[in-house]
């Protein structure tokens, strides 16, 4: 037994072992977001129940379980149907079901508010469109299709607009500065720009008045429906964003609307305060927000480190500088969201307000969160691992290199750059990644410099200047929080926790493995030889 | 000047005068007086310790990477004070070439780690790069066993041949002298036996000095040996009159080896 003791066996044992249980964790995790989110979006049938007391529901079976107490079994029902039932699930007593079918025909809507509507489709009016489908289905399909091109024409309308709307603002912002400076020396200009102004203004009136008639127009293509209750409901095409039979639907037309929502998630934006629709804005504000915390965090954390390693005289003050670095990292990230509202926004920005925007306030332009405070937080948030990683890695060159260099009689700067930070550079990309899988999961901060609920306006765009740095974003993270713990409809909200934590997930694991395989392919390009 | 007499008269283009070097409160080098000839290969033999790599370093000024190392004493190249503050270190270090004991190739091409003195100094000129790449590799006898690939990576190279496109690397800014610091002790008889034939080449256009641990090196490449011990120059002279009949007792007994 001391034998056995005495071998290590056991603590090989206990090593595996931690390894072992830190590999389920993680498998776990993923798997468990995987499996709640990934099925989401697979059409699911709709049961129709008749209960024993005569009333009869429909809808999609999402949850069952035992009583604990009286050892019943009871499913959850997603009814649908929130404007006319007033809620969207029901629990069911097994014992009381009389029957279960899966009627053919039952539909399933997905409407832009109010959630799902379950029922079936009794007629269509569309006046005019020409329907050559015979049965209600088809035509709606075909109806659907037409009113789809019909929108697609009025949003290149809502375009021309966006760009008049930011025309107009930008010469009023002009016309104030000009009132600011002197109204009756400037009187030429301002009437010119005035003119001009208006000008944009009519002829965004008249766009508005043809995009409203035009919308009348679609708006009254409805179809009739009739729920599970017998109640009927007039809904117009509008209001459709897509319609599926679920119980009648093959395998591939499931995989196919599967594939569709899928899209949908990735490329459209968010509808039914972020519950339904994609995460378009939010995928693109968490990108872009990590660009830019890489941008700022990476040359400032190399040259800080390569300062502390290279230039600083070894002492006191320098290794206090290396602790305060260190302990900086594990500052709670909260911290750093206070510092950036004070210093970032309301310090720096508000000068940059006053500075250059005056003619804007008190509406501020800098002065409140948006996507480069966010950036510029989160830097400061990961700088520190950013000089770590370089400082290690600029301490494990080999002595060799640096003497070799110095000896041939290149200066201390001239071995930085030509050898020292070559080599460095896997050191730094694994400062890099480990930087920005922290700062795309960071949220805290973030809640108080700049992110939002609902950005109405991507951060790019096609006005210029391109980048537009004061804008509040979405991010990912933040969704997560805002469609879990603040929606008004958690119930419904659930999947589309998991469906954005996946993405979440994906992304930094995506941007993750591209840093690893440019680290590796420097690496094996710089690896020293020993022999 | 133990030496002195051997000089032919010309004047010596290292010499050491009255130094002192101290690391921190240790006394490295203690008054080292000492003079090398022009085109002449010079060893430093000794035990671990006795501060042989140090002076050896003292004539690129590589010591000033050390923080603690105060020096006292002169060392002059040329005539020229190398331990002044006003001495470019830069221009001295062109001329004063280094070879370490292991072999320190850069992680980059052949061809640039032999050109890199040259890119430093702001020579950038394709021909004149690819001319001095060839002359210094045919110099450090390795030309036709890396010929075919100058552009593949110097550290997939053996020891041996590494350690030569190292010299070759000192070689290419042109010095007039070139220091080694134990250059064979990592590598195989085989490619020892390579560099010791390279420095008896090396020797007509170059000053060599050699540190080295291996006595019998020193007896075969070295036309002055100079012996140190605790610090100490204990003596200096004329290769075989060091091996065959030293002075001191000490010389004696290490080069009979009863210690070190």
């Amino acid at each position: 037994m001391k034998l056995f003791w005495k071998t290590g066996e056991p603590f090989v044992l206990a090593t595996g072992a931690a390894l072992a249980i830190i590999l389920v964790m993680s498998l776990a995790l993923v798997g468990v977001v995987m499996t709640n989110g990934l099925g989401y979006f697979w059409p699911r049938e709709l049961v129709k129940l008749e209960l024993k007391d005569g009333t009869s529901l429909l809808g999609q079976i999402t949850q069952e379980e035992k009583n604990p107490i009286s050892g019943l079994r009871r499913l959850q029902l997603k009814v649908g149907n929130r404007d006319v039932f007033g809620q969207d699930f029901r629990w069911v007593d097994e014992k009381e079901i009389a029957s279960r079918a899966l009627p053919g025909e039952a539909v399933l809507l997905e409407r832009r508010e109010h959630g799902n509507y379950f029922g079936f489709l009794k007629g269509i009016t569309a006046d005019g469109m020409g329907l050559t489908a015979a049965s209600p289905y088809d035509a709606l399909q075909q109806a659907m299709k037409l009113v789809s091109v019909k929108l697609d024409s009025g949003r290149k309308i809502k375009q021309q607009m966006s760009e008049l709307n930011h025309n107009a603002e930008r010469l009023r912002l002009k016309l104030l500065k000009l009132e600011y400076s002197g109204k009756e020396k400037n009187a030429a200009a301002i009437g010119e720009l005035t003119s001009i102004r208006e000008k944009d203004l009519a002829e965004f009136t008249r766009l508005n008045e043809l995009s409203t008639a035009a919308q009348a127009d679609i708006a009254r293509i409805t179809a009739q429906f009739s729920d599970v209750a017998g109640g009927s409901k007039d809904i117009s095409l509008i209001e459709i964003v897509a319609l599926q039979r679920p119980n009648s639907m093959s395998f591939f037309a499931k995989c196919a609307a599967y594939l569709e929502r899928l899209r949908e998630l990735l490329l459209d934006d968010p509808r039914e305060s972020n519950t339904e629709g994609g995460l378009f804005p939010a995928i693109f504000g968490t990108v872009m927000m990590v660009l830019l915390m890489s941008v700022f965090s990476l040359p400032f954390g190399v040259v800080a480190a390569i300062y502390l390693r290279e230039y600083a005289k070894e002492g006191l003050m320098t290794r206090m500088v290396r602790i305060a670095v260190n302990n900086l990292a594990g500052v709670p990230s909260i911290v750093y969201g206070v510092f950036g509202l004070g210093f970032f926004v309301y310090g720096i920005g508000g000068s940059i307000d006053s500075l250059f925007f005056p003619e804007r306030l008190p509406t501020p332009t800098f002065g409140t969160g948006g996507i480069l405070w966010s950036s510029l937080t989160l830097a400061l948030l990961t700088v520190p691992v950013v000089i770590v990683a370089t400082e290690e890695s600029l301490a494990s060159i080999p002595k060799g290199i640096r003497e070799g260099s110095l000896a041939l009689g290149a200066t201390k700067f001239q071995t930085l750059t030509k050898n020292l930070l070559p080599m460095a550079t896997p050191g730094i990309m694994t400062g890099l990644i480990l930087s920005m899988a922290r700062a795309a999961g960071e949220v805290a901060p973030l809640m108080i410099v700049g992110v939002v609920k609902l950005a109405p306006t991507l951060p790019f765009d096609t006005n210029f200047p391109f980048f537009h740095m004061d804008r509040k974003f979405m991010h990912l993270g933040f969704h997560i929080y805002d469609v879990g713990f603040q929606s008004p409809n958690v119930e419904a909200a659930k999947p589309m926790v998991f469906v954005t934590t996946m993405l979440l997930l994906a992304i930094v694991i995506l941007a993750s493995s591209a840093a690893i395989y440019l680290r590796n392919r420097m690496r094996s390009k710089y690896t020293t030889s020993t022999f | 000047m133990a030496q002195a007499k051997e000089q032919n008269g010309s004047s010596p283009i290292l010499s050491v005068s009255n130094l002192d070097l101290h690391y921190g409160s240790a006394h490295a080098l203690k008054g080292i007086n000492l003079d090398m000839a022009r085109h002449q290969v010079t060893a430093f033999i000794g035990p671990s310790g006795c501060g042989k790599s140090t002076l050896l370093r003292c004539f690129n000024r590589m010591n000033d990477l050390v923080e603690s190392a105060r020096i006292d004493g002169s060392i002059r190249f040329n005539g020229d004070e190398v331990n002044e503050s006003s001495t470019d270190v830069i221009s001295l270090r062109r001329k004063i070439g280094m070879v370490f004991q292991q072999s320190n190739p850069f992680p980059k091409s052949i061809y640039e780690n032999i050109v890199y003195g040259l890119r430093i100094a702001g020579v950038n000129d394709k021909s004149t790069l690819d001319e001095v790449v060839e002359s210094s590799l045919k110099s450090a006898a390795i030309w036709n066993e890396v010929k075919d690939r100058l552009n593949d990576s110097a550290l997939g190279l053996s020891g041996g041949q590494a350690q030569r496109i190292c010299i070759a690397r000192a070689i290419a800014v042109n010095p007039e002298v070139i220091l080694m610091d134990e250059p064979c002790s990592a590598l195989d008889p085989i490619s020892t036996l390579k560099i010791e034939e390279l420095i008896e080449e090396l020797k007509s256009k170059y000053t060599i000095v050699i540190v080295t641990h291996n006595m019998q090196q020193a007896a075969r490449v070295s036309d002055v040996t100079a012996f140190f011990y605790l610090g100490e120059l204990i003596e200096a002279g004329v290769t075989r009159k060091i091996f065959t009949n030293p002075e001191k007792k000490q010389t004696e007994d290490y080069i009979t080896g009863r210690f070190g």
